[in-house]
């Protein structure tokens, strides 16, 4: 799509789109959202940006070996967090029981390994929905 | 007669399945099985368990992380077949290419 208009609003809005991803994520337990939600955000930004960009930059912003690399990190990254539940003496996955911060509730870092959780989330579907996207629209 | 029959045994089943429904009980209803002790223990000691105020992140992401991480992997499994399939397609095509320009 070759649209000085389109080109433009999608250049001036999706900063707010990530911005607002971000905030969905980090406020997971918080406040409605979460890591599906917000990294669905983070990942139509992108689509948007390829949309209205064409595959070429858009693939120079994302490539597709960062996102398969940030694929496999998120997931790794939950596991890695459920592990340190055993190292510190607490079942896989354990929150308070293997004394993570836990803080005053209502701030954002608090909750123990809640917040870290829904990180890991929002990035590992985030990059789903850009690669699949990616893969997908490649075929033309 | 092939048409009377499965008239016949789709009749059937349409009187087991209304009546299985008339038995379920109503939306919302306080009665329900579902609506159990367990809800009453998230509602209670969601708080004092993980500090957290939103009480279906602390069931998403603590109580039950462990199905999350069986969702992550849904997702991870479904990117690895659709990428395993298509990148064989995008392979042909380059070397299909690569070939016509040689020649």
């Amino acid at each position: 799509m070759d649209d000085l208009i389109v080109k433009t609003i999608t250049r001036l809005i999706v900063p707010f789109i990530q911005l607002y991803g971000i905030f969905i994520i980090l406020h997971g337990h918080i406040s409605p959202g979460g890591g599906f939600s917000g990294g669905a955000i983070l990942g139509s930004s992108i689509i948007l940006f390829t949309l209205s960009y064409g595959l070429e930059r858009a693939s120079k912003k994302v490539p597709h070996k960062i996102s398969a690399i940030l694929e496999s990190a998120g997931i790794l990254w939950y596991i890695f967090i459920g592990l340190i539940g055993i190292a510190l003496g607490g079942t896989f996955l354990a929150n308070q029981d293997s004394g993570f911060f836990m803080g005053e509730a209502g701030r954002i870092l608090s909750a123990g390994m809640i917040p870290l959780l829904t990180v890991a989330i929002g990035i590992k579907v985030a990059s789903t929905m850009v690669t699949l996207f990616h893969t997908i629209i490649e075929e033309d | 007669m092939k048409k009377l029959m499965l008239m016949v045994v789709l009749a059937g089943l349409f009187v087991v399945l209304v009546s299985s429904i008339l038995k379920m009980p109503a939306l919302g209803s306080i009665d329900n099985p579902s609506y159990n002790e367990v809800t009453h223990y998230y509602l209670e000691n969601t708080l004092d368990d993980t500090k957290a105020v939103n009480v279906i992140a602390a069931v998403i992401t603590d109580y039950r992380a462990f199905d999350t991480l069986g969702e992550t992997t849904v997702l991870f499994t479904s990117i690895a077949a659709v990428i395993s399939v298509l990148q064989i397609s995008h392979h042909k095509k380059e070397k299909n290419k690569g070939e016509k320009q040689h020649g």
